[in-house]
Formats: C-alpha cells, structure tokens, sequence
C-alpha cells in the first residue's frame, strides 16, 4: 500500500512538467518543416516536390519537399563548417578527455600518494564553479600566456598565437576530464584487484593485463564517461564563446549569432538533427548502463 | 631440479598503515617446501599467511629475507615470470570470459597453439569434473563449478607449485568436504607441490603431508599431522589443533625425554612426555587430550591419577563428553560410547565420584608461551 494519497496536484505536475520540457522540442521539430521563411508563424507543411518556388515568403515547392529546410542546411557554407568544428572539437576534446580522465580514476583507486584528498576534491570543483567564471579563468589564462610567448618568442602578424580551435578543445578537455574520472571511478567502486593479479599470476605482464583484463572490466563505466563528455563538449556555449576564435565558430556559437539576425526555419532543422543527435547518444548510454548492472 | 620447491628464508614483511605505524605481517618465516608436498599453512585470522603465499607468488616483496622456488631467489621477479599459478579465495575468475576463455588465459599467454590450447583446456575442465561447460560465463556457474573453474585455470599450465588460498572457504560444509578429498587426489595424481592455505585446522590435518602452524607472523612448528598433533611443542599448538586440557606448572626434573612437573593446584607432581623443548625451573603447560584421559574406579596408577566428580555429562552419539572438577578446575573427558545401552546408569552421571588416570606416556610437557 501507499500511503500517500494521489492528489490530482501530481497530475496537474507530471502535465506542467512534460509540457515545459518537451512542448518546445516538439514545437521546434514540427517548425523544422514550416512552408514560411519566417519563424514567427506556421504557415503549414512544404507538400509539393520539385523545382523551387516561392511565393512571398512562403515556399510551395522544394527539391527536398517537405525537407526543404534541411537541403538548405546543407548548402549553408558556414554552418557546415561550424559542424565540422564542432565535431572536431567533441572527437579530440572526448578521446582525450576519456584516456587521461581514466587515468586519473586508475591512479586515485590504486595509489596511496601524497595530496591524494586535494586530487580528488579538485575534481569536483570544475563542476560546481559556474561555467562563466571558468570560462573567464581560461580566457585570462590564455591572453596572458600568449602576450608572453608573443613578445618573449617575437612573433608577429599571422605567426602571433591566437584564440581558436586549438584554444577551444584544450578546454573542452579540461572541463571533460572531471566527469570522466568521476563516472569511471563509480564503475571502480568494488573492482578487486584480484582479477590483475590472477591475470599476472598466469604469466600476462602489465599491458596485456591491463587491456585483457582491466580495461573490458571498466569499459562500459569509459564508454558512458565518454559519451558524457562528447555531449558535453557537443553543446556547450559559454566556454567555447570566451576561448573561440575566427573560423573556429561552432554549431552553440553559430545558432546564438543567427538569432540576433534573422530565425528562418533553417534553425530548427538544424536543431533538430542536433536533438536526434543527442538522444541517439542518450539512449546508447542507457543501454550501456543497463548492461553493466 | 633442486629438493625444495619453496623455500622461505628469514623473510620478514612489513606494511605500512594508514595512521603511520607499521604491521609485521610476516615475522622472520624460515620454511622448507618439499617437491610434490601438499603443504598447509595453518593459523587464525591475521596471522600471516596470505602474506607469506602472496609473496610466493610474487605480488608482495619481502621487506627483507628471500623467496626461493626450484632453488632460484626470486627477489623482485614479478608474478608472471614466476613458475607458480595461484587459486584465489575469491577465485578472480575474468567476468567478460568463457570458462573456456579462462582456462585458455594461462596458455595463451605461454604462446600455446589453437590446437594444443583447445586440447589441454579439455583436459583440465575434464579433471575437475566440468567437462561441457566450456561456453558458460562465471556468473551462471554455482559457487562450487565456479571454484573448479579456478582450479582448472590454475592447473592447466602444469606449474611447479600451486598455491591456495583458502579456495574452499565460500563453499558450504558438504562441498567443501568433497574437494578437500577431490584435491587431494588431484595433488596425488598431478604430483605438483601444493602450498595451501587454510585456518581450518580439521581441513589441514586431513589434506596435508606437512603443516605449518602459525601465530601473529611467526611459524610456531611445522610437521606431519600427527607430529603437530602427538607433539605439539607449545601450548599454542597444542590448543589451536584439536581441543586439550592445560595444567599449569614448573618442571622438577627431566630425563630420558620425561619431565617430572610440579603442579601447584594439585600440590604433587606429574611425569609426561616432553614435547618440544623445555628446562627445568620453567614454568611449562602440561597439555593432556581428552579422549586420552582415562577414567576408573580406582586409582589405576601410582603417579598421575586423581579423584574428581563429575560436573557435567552431554551424550553426542559416538561418545559422552565429561567434565570432571578436581581441586577447583575442569577437566575436559571424551569417553569413545562402546556399549550400546539404553539403561541410564550405564553411563556416567552428574555428581559421581572418578578416578582420572593421566598417563605419562599420553601427558605432553611443553613451553607454555
Ligand atoms: N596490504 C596491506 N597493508 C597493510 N596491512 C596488511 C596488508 N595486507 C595484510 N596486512 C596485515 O598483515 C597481517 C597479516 O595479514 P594476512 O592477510 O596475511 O593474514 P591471514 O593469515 O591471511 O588472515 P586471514 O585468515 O584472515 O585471511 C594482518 O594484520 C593484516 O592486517
Ligand atoms: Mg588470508
């Protein structure tokens, strides 16, 4: 038995909630395939295929029919090549992050070593310090490390060193290791360190253990720390906005810029193979967690 | 190939601890292993013996001393290089692994062909009776297959020693009587120099050539069974193995291998056997097994007999457990049930007067620390 009673208020809830979390995902995607050029109203469906035609601002007819908005993605130059950095940035940025944050886990599990509360304190305080002051932190950091270097090396024009891609995947490597090493960590809860030692105990050295043994065992808490810092660094916006430069704008950073222009339904098909993106990457991690139990 | 198979020489093993002390788990431990011997290190808990088979095996170092296997020093050797296997108490089989892909583990790693690998894993799963469940994972095995897979992956590589560690400590009572005797066989039958380890002292009595009885880091004495039973050289011994009563007193005399031993709570002296080694003016445990102790009407011999009265009588079956009071202590009598009666006066009773005869050739002397 319950014994709580059901009010009507948790149903009145469960519908404000689903309402405000999803009502404008769903709003977005159906805008995706709005027949108007502008934002602001829908103006139907895009039905017919063909050749294009607009009448006003509306569109009749698209090579791509009701998709026409996604086409047009495509031939947008700029935001291929902010998809392209994004990506960029979220492959480094998550390979990276994912073999020194394990690392990490590996070392605070295994070693007894001077300063071993502070590292482990000092990976929670990434994650609670608010992303602006990061952000602000690595920026400075940046611009006085490169005012250095600029003036001590002599370097000038075009060989000065700047903000851009590079900038920006240092520090979605930073802010990713925490979580990695975080999640890898709770998968390391409990792992006896009996079954490297049967391993070395039947003649394997310490990398074949290590990738016989050790790393199948923690391989699904990598893959969800992975995951988690590959969406992580695929949408975040304040970090990337301080430490970005010229021609490395991402998909965050592009979308922002377009908004304080004009909003065309391209937008919303952008934003929506974003959000398929997403919950693909959702729904993996999901059946990588249910496995592991 | 040299005589000993293991052998520990003045090894001695400290641990740090967190608060910044020292343990010494391993108090300099002098020990022969002989080829072919099912060795038993036996102990309480705490006492060191995972650490002395762990740094056989390689995964501690000695702080100081030296580990020998085959009469070569191993030093810092690591456990790879290291002709021994080791069957972990909690088995440590790898979960993403076959049973098949466990056993075979040991093998690969020597460089075995597809052929000969599937052909010697066979043969190991088919010794320890699991022949068919090469497919399986370790989580849908009971505890008891899931043991055998252990076994069979530590055998497959026919090493020089194998060592256990308690490997049959999560098993439940019924099964774990089965292996005890199925090891066995299987020592016999492979001639591989076991080291195992055990602080069930009817486990290690019953499997083992020899023992090693140890206490807080330090081997008190190795021997046969009956050695360390028969002759235990000190009280320690004699009280971890098997059940015994203690009197406590001073030796008088000694000769021939008997000690004269004053008693104080008696007031007179008893004769026994010197077990172990002890000098006069010692203070000494005189150590006598109840099922050694004899009861009578009459006092049956000169020296060694007292009158007591029995306190407590519990009938279990094959024998009658007595304790009988003499001069303010117990005595603990098992008497073997020969008759088979269903008269209660047939057996001892509460409040009857006995005679207890302690014959010296069944009273031990030995050191009481
Ligand atoms: N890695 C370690 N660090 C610190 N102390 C340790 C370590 N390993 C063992 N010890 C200590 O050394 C002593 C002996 O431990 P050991 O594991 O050898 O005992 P044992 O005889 O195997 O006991 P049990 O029957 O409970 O398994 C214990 O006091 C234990 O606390
Ligand atoms: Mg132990």
């Amino acid at each position: 038995m319950n014994p709580y009673k059901r009010s009507p208020f948790i149903k009145v809830a469960t519908v404000l909630v689903y309402f405000f979390l999803y009502a404008p995902i769903i709003g977005l995607i159906v805008f995706a395939f709005n027949s108007s050029r502008t934002n602001v109203f829908f103006g139907g469906f895009i039905t017919q295929w063909g050749p294009l035609q607009m009448e006003g601002s509306t569109v009749v007819q698209s090579p791509c029919g009701p998709f026409h908005w996604f086409c047009d993605l495509t031939q947008n130059r700029e935001v291929m090549s902010a998809t392209k950095n994004t990506l960029t940035i979220a492959l480094i940025s998550t390979i990276s992050a994912t073999v020194i944050g394990t690392m990490a886990a590996l070392a605070l599990q295994r070693y007894n070593f001077k300063l071993k509360g502070f590292s482990q304190l000092s990976l929670y305080i990434p994650i609670v310090i608010p992303e602006i002051v990061m952000g602000i932190g690595i920026l400075v950091l940046f611009s006085q490390a490169f005012n250095f270097l600029n003036s001590s090396l002599g370097l000038l024009g075009d060989s000065r060193l700047t903000l851009g891609l590079p900038t920006v995947i240092v520090s979605h490597i930073a802010f990713s290791i925490p979580f990695v090493t975080l999640v890898v960590q709770a998968r390391l809860q409990g792992f006896d360190k009996s079954f490297e030692e049967a391993a070395m105990d039947l003649g394997a050295n310490e990398l074949v253990t290590f990738w016989r043994v050790t790393f199948p065992m923690i391989l699904p808490g990598v893959l969800s720390g992975a995951l988690l810092a590959f969406t992580l660094s695929l949408d975040d916006f304040v970090i990337t906005f301080f430490t970005t430069g010229p021609g490395a704008t991402t998909l965050p950073i592009y979308v922002y810029g377009l908004l304080r222009r004009i909003i065309t339904p391209q937008v919303n098909a952008l934003s929506t193979v974003w959000v398929l993106v997403v919950v693909a990457i959702v729904f993996l991690l999901q059946r990588i967690q249910s496995r592991e139990t | 190939m040299s005589e000993f198979a293991v052998e520990l020489q003045d090894v001695v093993k400290r641990f740090p601890t967190p608060e910044g002390g020292e343990v010494l788990a391993v108090d300099h431990v002098t020990m022969q292993i002989k080829n072919g011997e099912f060795f038993s290190m036996l102990g309480s808990s705490g006492c060191g013996k995972t650490t002395s088979l762990r740094m056989v095996a390689g995964f501690e170092w000695p702080t100081s001393g030296e580990v020998y296997i085959e009469g070569i020093a191993q030093g810092h050797t690591p456990p790879f290089k290291r002709p021994v296997n080791t069957v972990f108490q909690s088995y440590a089989l790898f979960q993403h692994m076959t049973v098949f892909q466990n056993v075979a583990f040991g093998l690969e790693m020597d460089g075995a062909g597809k052929d000969e690998i599937k052909k010697r894993v066979a043969r190991a799963l088919e010794m320890v009776q699991l022949t068919g469940m090469d497919r399986r994972y370790p989580r849908q095995l009971s505890g008891g297959q899931q043991q055998r897979v252990a076994l069979a992956r530590a055998i497959v590589k026919t090493p020089d020693v194998l060592l256990l560690d308690e490997p049959l400590g999560a098993l439940d009572l019924k099964l774990r009587k089965e292996m005890q005797l199925e090891l066995k066989a299987l020592q016999q039958k492979l001639g591989i120099t076991f080291v195992y380890v055990t602080h069930d002292q009817e486990e290690a009595l019953t499997m083992s050539d020899r023992i090693a009885v140890m206490s807080q880091g330090k081997v008190l004495q190795m021997g046969s069974p009956v050695e360390i039973y028969e002759r235990p050289n000190c009280k320690f011994v004699a009280d971890f193995i098997g059940t015994s009563n203690f009197l406590e007193g001073t030796v008088k005399s000694l000769e021939k291998g008997m000690a004269n031993v004053f008693i104080p709570a008696f007031n007179t002296e008893i004769k026994g056997i010197v077990s172990g080694e002890v000098s006069v003016g010692e203070t000494v445990a005189v150590s006598v097994r109840p099922e050694k102790i004899r009861l009578a009407d009459k006092a049956v011999l000169n020296q060694n007999c007292f009158e007591g009265t029995i306190d407590l009588v519990t009938y279990i079956g094959s024998d009658t457990h007595l304790y009988v009071g003499l001069n303010g202590m117990k005595l603990k009598v098992w008497e073997q049930n020969k008759i088979s009666s269903l008269d209660p006066t047939a057996y001892y009773t509460v409040g009857q007067k006995v005679w207890l005869a302690l014959f010296p050739e069944n009273t031990l002397v030995m050191a009481s620390e």
